[in-house]
């Protein structure tokens, strides 16, 4: 099912400032790509333009596929890209199983649609919290909600924000295991962006370090 | 001392003149009225009510319209904002907007009128060559029997007020990063708004959208101009009665007020009902995880027709310009053929109403200003906050039906002897621009960084210096905005000075009014225009004076 996350001859330019140079890489599936470099090196707005995003004030080139397909110039909704923020944005009018029936696909009606929304949050340590508020949750539940949320969607790769940069130190090591597990496990190119050095060396793949 | 009654002075000087006004008129409407010599409960002011031929018909319009309007400003208006969402025709319109507001429902509805009346501007620029016309056609576009006119004359003016609402209240959310969350999900972006930013913001909006609901049922100004006059709306109904000088008249007419408080309380209800059905099925909808591709067309559709609304309207004002400067214009010519400034020239002469509306208006707005800052200013000092009771209290001159208390107000002021004077009808106007400068001016006072202050307190300044050097400065642009959102509500407003002026005062809003039933469309145009201008004026002066005392003093931005 899953294929490749292509970026291809990516380069992005705000006026005559280049904030992202030539790049060319393939994340293939199951593994991390993590760019680094400090805030305003311009990390958020590549995965921007990956998400499809991008203000149009920036001027970029290149090409994002996934296996084949290209992505480029398409609007995010169409993408299938899963991201994920250092928020949770989990939506506070709705509870956490209607938080992740926002995010799975409108084929699974009815019972089935339940079950899928009480397996996964018992696979995720959540048994019996479909009815909770949001807002109850600590940050380590919460941050497992929203990955929950993202991989119901059945995005075809992963793309996250500084995901675990809101989190305390020991939380922060335990979310990061879980959100690389479930990559892993479902063969997902994951593009990560961060500042943090100890992220990129959990997530074991490649490093790029756009400077500022 | 002083600062500790402004929030019970506040109060109590809007409400004081709602309740002794609703005593006035519940009392009568049960036939006492003990200036008259009646002091025996009775039902005879309801049957003769209720005998009134054409009464069902009357009802049928004001609950039809005013729902039918409300509904629709609110569709476009939420249509509008889930299409705009974050994008930068949202922020232009945001700086736009006020000016639009700032207009009043009066000068609209007469310029619409212009616009689409059998003789107005539209068949003008057809006729004769698409239509044949050589004489204005037989049609009722306008004060036709449905209130189609009247509704369309209330949506183009409540429209772009609740997408201000709705704008505001979206700040406080992270719209871009819900929207953005649901897209990386494959949501379209117009129905995620609808689906994750609305229910989060609608507790923030609902205030203002019932004080729509409740105008809309039961506006005079609007409807003396645009709906139809034989069965008129009940509120009309009712300020006919009270206007005339038949005393026995006063009894059904109180009736009639009293039935269109129940009217607004009802239409309240039933939104509030509608509210609540609506929320179940939007989280079964939510739920299902339909990621609105299709339906998006429609929301982006609907949102086209708030575009059009707001065209509308500000056609139906270069219309009032038009005329305003017409010398002669006879149909079926597309523009005028003489111009002049003989009408603008007759309303100068008419100096008397234009300084009365200037006067009563800047008066209002002053004090209005002065209250709220004080409420605020206290507010932070002892550090009480109003609560959410507090502040409904505010708005009950916005969700009560004019009509239902102006009358009862009146008497109360032929009683102390002020009826007729200048300061009754400054009075009668605070009643409603305090509410408006209040929630205008509360949430950039409240946000003001609170550390200058206690800066300048680490330095030894004494509060009132704080206050008067720090607080004011800083905030002199929100303070002049509401002073001239309070200027502009005070020249809107028309039952108020009919009432309180009792025939004494006029303003230009009450000349328009009573010259919109006229001929002449020159001096009608002037005049809405005027009314259209001043509000205008005081607010690009208000967006203007900050930065220009800024470049004064230099280097302050």
């Amino acid at each position: 099912m899953t294929g490749t996350l292509h970026l291809q001859g990516v380069s992005i330019r705000l006026g005559e400032r280049v904030i992202v140079p030539h790049l060319d890489r393939v994340i293939p599936p199951g593994e991390v790509l993590s760019v680094m470099g400090p805030s305003g090196s311009g990390k958020s707005t590549l995965l921007a333009f990956v998400a499809g995003f991008l203000d149009p004030a920036f001027r970029a080139e290149g090409a994002v596929l996934v296996g084949d397909e290209d992505l480029t110039g398409r609007p995010p909704e169409r993408r299938r890209l899963g991201l994920l923020f250092q928020d949770d944005l989990l939506f506070p009018h709705l509870s956490v199983a209607g938080n992740l029936a926002f995010g799975l696909r409108p084929e699974v009606k009815g019972a089935a649609r339940r079950e899928t929304i009480e397996l996964a949050l018992a696979e995720a340590g959540l048994a019996g919290f479909g009815s909770r508020d949001p807002a109850t949750l600590s940050g380590g539940q919460k941050a497992r909600v929203a990955l929950l949320r993202t991989l119901l969607a059945e995005p075809r790769a992963l793309l996250l924000d500084e995901p675990f940069g809101k989190l305390d130190r020991d939380l922060r090591q335990e979310i990061r295991r879980f959100v690389f597990d479930h990559a892993a496990a479902r063969r997902l190119p994951t593009l990560l962006v961060t500042h943090d050095p100890e992220d990129a060396a959990d997530a074991g793949g490649a490093v790029i370090t756009l400077g500022p | 001392m002083l600062l500790r009654l402004a929030p019970v002075l506040t109060l109590a000087l809007i409400l004081a003149p709602v309740g002794a006004g609703l005593l006035g008129t519940l009392l009568p409407a049960f036939g006492i009225l003990p200036a008259l010599g009646r002091s025996e409960p009775s039902l005879d002011p309801w049957r003769a009510l209720i005998a009134t031929p054409g009464l069902s018909t009357s009802l049928w319009l004001t609950i039809g319209t005013g729902l039918g309007a409300t509904a629709i400003s609110f569709m476009l208006a939420v249509a509008f904002c889930a299409s705009a969402a974050d994008s930068r025709a949202m922020r232009r319109m945001e700086r736009a907007l006020p000016a639009l507001l700032a207009t009043p429902h009066v000068a609209v509805a007469i310029g619409l009128g212009f616009l689409i009346a059998p003789s107005g501007f539209v068949v003008r620029l057809l006729s004769p060559e698409l239509t044949g016309w050589e004489r204005p056609p037989d049609i009722a576009t306008v004060k036709d029997p449905y209130g189609l006119s009247f509704m369309a004359g209330l949506v183009l003016k409540e429209t772009p007020y609740l997408i201000l609402m709705i704008a505001s209240a979206g700040s406080q959310v992270p719209v871009r990063a819900l929207l953005a969350a649901s897209r990386a999900m494959g949501h379209a972006a117009p129905v995620a708004w609808l689906k994750v930013v609305l229910p989060q913001i609608y507790g923030q909006i609902r205030l203002p959208v019932y004080a729509v609901l409740a105008f809309s049922l039961s506006v005079v100004e609007v409807a003396l101009i645009l709906a139809p006059g034989t069965p008129p709306p009940l509120s009309v109904l009712a300020a006919r009665w009270f206007a005339g000088y038949e005393l026995d008249l006063y009894f059904p007419a109180a009736a009639a007020a009293l039935l269109q408080v129940g009217v607004v309380l009802a239409g309240i209800g039933l939104w509030r009902g509608l509210e609540v059905g609506a929320a179940h099925l939007g989280s079964r909808i939510i739920e299902r995880g339909g990621r609105g591709w299709r339906s998006a067309g429609i929301v982006q559709g609907a949102g086209l027709l708030a575009v059009l609304a707001g065209a509308l309207a500000a056609a139906a004002l270069l219309t009032l310009v038009l005329w305003a400067f017409t010398q002669e214009w006879r149909f079926p010519d597309a523009f005028p053929s003489a111009w002049s400034l003989a009408a603008t020239g007759r309303l100068a002469s008419a100096a008397d109403t234009t300084g009365a509306t200037v006067a009563i208006a800047a008066l209002s707005a002053l004090i209005a200003v002065a209250l709220a800052l004080g409420c605020l200013e206290n507010e932070q000092r002892h550090g009480v906050r109003p609560g959410s009771r507090a502040l409904w209290l505010l708005a009950v001159p916005l969700l009560l039906p004019q009509i239902a208390f102006v009358f009862g107000t009146q008497v109360v002021l032929v009683r102390i002897g002020l009826d007729g004077t200048l300061a009754a009808v400054v009075w009668a106007h605070l009643v409603f621009v305090l509410p408006y400068v209040f929630l205008s001016l509360a949430d950039p006072y409240r946000a003001l960084d609170p550390r200058f202050a206690r800066i300048a307190a680490g330095l030894g300044a004494a509060p009132m210096r704080i206050f008067l050097a720090v607080k004011v400065p800083l905030l002199l642009k929100p303070i002049l905005v509401a002073f001239a959102v309070g200027f502009a509500v005070s020249i809107s407003l028309y039952l108020p000075t009919l009432f309180a002026g009792a025939g004494r005062i006029s303003t230009l809003t009450t000349e328009a009014v009573t010259l919109a039933s006229g001929a002449d469309r020159r001096l009608v145009g002037a005049t809405a225009l005027a009314q259209t201008v001043l509000p205008l004026a005081v607010y690009a002066l208000a967006l203007l004076l900050p930065s220009w005392f800024r470049r004064m003093r230099g280097g302050m931005r």
